[in-house]
């Protein structure tokens, strides 16, 4: 098990590089008006200001210079200041990041106990009723933008019945119940969307497990169904499901900046919206670097439940 | 997926032809040509949307402001007096050239990386299968709002920025179906009798990787006329007074729906429906023209 680990570990460099460097990128195109901004709001205006902001900034070093120099102050957990708020981007990543993290993480419960559920039984009563039904439900709310969804939760209650979602932020160790009334609609909406692919990857995989010789052993040997779902076919069939549910954290986090949006929830993706809409590039990055690396951790944990849940994958 | 499409896969013919593939579509995957159907009827209301639209796209009209539907208005009214059918019509002109457009970058890059990766392999391989790597940790809308927000929105933007997203991701799919043919018995014949590399790539590879690379672009259109919606929808998208469907759900009109909820129900309604039929055709399309291919994404096995 140690070897696999360090293989996948170091698998990790030549990625992380690559990500970085795309981040450095796309972020050191700052376009000139970013600095035009800058100048106009304090009655700048002269080639003099100019090149001290630039200086400021750091961008009349060198392509290279630049990037060693970030990624240097990146190594030392140094992500820049906001160039409007002034305050240190770690500060402001590190009060959104726990928020963003709740909602994807009660988004992801939500989505298993949609999805796991209703893939088992699916695959179990294949073409019923039922599973008819399920498979239906799913290609729908695969179709079903979130943002919409979300639009449809604002309006029609407020409109028949005069109520509408909480839309005020409160921290969850200050008052559990009411932060989690706020998060509550937000993250059922974006765990709907997840279960969609959840759900038909836990069908079809439980289809593709129930045909085996060893459960059909199982059977044979007298074990009632329960046992034979729950203990022979549910850990096997699950393998590829983990890794859907890694493969869909970039999905899981897109979505919840839309939500985020609409439900005025003070995570990460408002951060980020924010940040675009003032063109605040130090910000910018730093939730970028956040969220890959979030990416990359989520991946490499998938990667060793592997490891745990199939020992075929340990020994290759 | 299930037992009932496998003997039509056995004894379907290798590639077939396009009139045959319709009438297949419709004989065995009737949801599919349902799909089909309603996406080309998409297709057709946004080619002509100008001529069906029975209102000016930008007229205004006080008098008319925030009506329910009715028979002149079909789907109401908006707060300027505007006619949202006709703004519905012209929006799914603007979601079709963006899908369209982005889908076909998209497919064209795919290629591209794809086969220079999975043909050339060694070296080229490794560098572009970490860069796709380290491409694919970040999410698209992320990776989207970001660079939309150096290049600023437009539409032009938008299928470029999408096509390459799209087509970075895709080519990891190309490449999969480029080295199972590299090994074909046909492929190792061409090049025993000293083809050139061209020709094999046009040749003997690129005809046997069609049926990926058509249901690559099918499920391209869909996801990027939801991302071009979302993007609208936060504000990043083709900036208004254009009708992209994402943005009359968002922006001003909001706050209108409370008085005028049919106004939230339009835009969203042929956006969920148009990304639901090219899905179920896309499925349908994939199950007849490449069997293998089921399992290699999220959208699988509905009929």
């Amino acid at each position: 098990m140690q070897a696999f680990v360090t293989r996948r570990l170091l698998a990790l460099v030549p990625t992380l590089v690559f990500a970085s460097l795309i981040v450095f990128v796309s972020m050191r195109l700052i376009p000139g008006d970013v600095i035009d901004l800058m100048l106009a709001q304090n009655d700048l205006s002269t080639d003099h200001d100019r090149a001290a902001i630039e200086a400021a900034l750091g961008l009349d070093q060198p392509m290279h210079v630049q990037y060693f120099r970030w990624i240097g102050g990146v190594l030392e957990g140094d992500l820049g200041r906001s160039l409007w708020q002034n305050t240190p981007v770690t500060e402001q990543l590190a009060a959104t990041l726990p928020i963003t993290f709740e909602l994807g993480f009660l988004a992801l419960i939500v989505a298993l106990t949609v999805a796991l559920p209703i893939g088992v039984y699916s695959a179990l009563k294949q073409d019923t009723l039922g599973d008819y039904a399920a498979r239906s439900f799913s290609l729908v709310m695969l179709a079903i933008p979130s943002f919409w969804l979300g639009t449809l939760v604002m309006v029609f209650p407020s409109v028949w019945w005069r109520w509408s979602p909480a839309l005020e932020y409160t921290p969850f160790f200050e008052d559990p119940l009411n932060n989690l009334a706020h998060m509550i609609v937000p993250a059922v909406l974006l765990g709907l969307s997840l279960s969609a692919v959840t759900m038909r990857m836990t069908r079809t995989m439980m289809l593709e497990v129930l045909r085996q010789d060893y459960i059909r052993t199982a059977r044979a040997k007298g074990l009632n169904e329960t046992r034979v779902v729950a203990r022979h076919a549910l850990r096997n069939g699950l393998i590829p499901v983990v890794t859907l549910i890694g493969l869909q954290a970039p999905l899981l986090i897109g979505g919840a900046v839309i939500l985020e949006q609409i439900f005025v929830v003070p995570g990460m993706g408002l951060l980020l919206l924010e940040a675009v809409f003032q063109r605040d590039y130090p910000v910018i990055s730093g939730v970028f670097l956040v969220v890959g690396f979030g990416v990359l951790v989520i991946n490499l944990l998938v990667d060793l439940s592997y490891g745990w849940l199939d020992p075929k994958v340990r020994h290759q | 997926m299930s037992e009932v499409t496998l003997p039509a896969i056995g004894t379907a013919p290798a590639r077939p032809a396009p009139k045959g593939l319709t009438g297949r579509l419709i004989h065995e995957k009737p949801l599919g040509a349902f799909g089909g159907a309603v996406f080309l009827l998409f297709l057709v209301c946004g080619v002509f949307a100008e001529v069906i639209a029975p209102y000016g796209l930008n007229e205004t009209n006080m008098t008319a402001r925030l009506l329910p539907p009715s028979a002149e208005h079909l789907f109401g009214t908006d707060h300027l007096g505007r006619d949202v059918l006709s703004r519905v019509l012209v929006g799914a002109q603007l979601s079709m050239i963006v899908g369209a457009c982005a889908a076909g970058l998209a497919t064209l890059v795919s290629i591209v990386l794809g086969v220079a990766s999975g043909y050339f392999g060694g070296r080229t391989d490794m560098l572009i299968q970490r860069f796709v790597d380290a491409w694919m940790i970040f999410p698209d809308l992320l990776l989207l709002i970001a660079v939309i927000s150096v290049v600023g929105p437009g539409m032009t933007e938008i299928i470029i920025v999408l096509g390459l997203l799209y087509g970075i991701a895709g080519s990891r799919i190309v490449r999969g179906a480029v080295i199972a043919v590299r090994e074909n018995a046909h492929t190792h014949a061409a090049r025993s009798m000293g083809a050139t590399a061209l020709h094999i790539l046009l040749r003997h590879i690129l005809p046997n990787i069609m049926p990926v690379v058509i249901v690559l672009f099918t499920t391209r259109v869909g996801a990027a006329i939801l991302t071009e919606a979302g993007l609208s929808f936060l504000g990043l998208g083709v900036p208004p007074p254009a009708p992209t469907w994402g943005g009359m759900l968002s922006g001003t009109g909001r706050t209108y729906m409370y008085l005028g909820p049919w106004l939230a129900l339009a835009p969203g309604l042929s956006l969920t429906l148009v990304v639901y039929a090219i899905n179920v055709y896309g499925d349908a399309l994939r199950d007849l023209l490449d069997p293998r291919m089921r399992g290699a994404s999220g959208f699988r096995g509905a009929r």
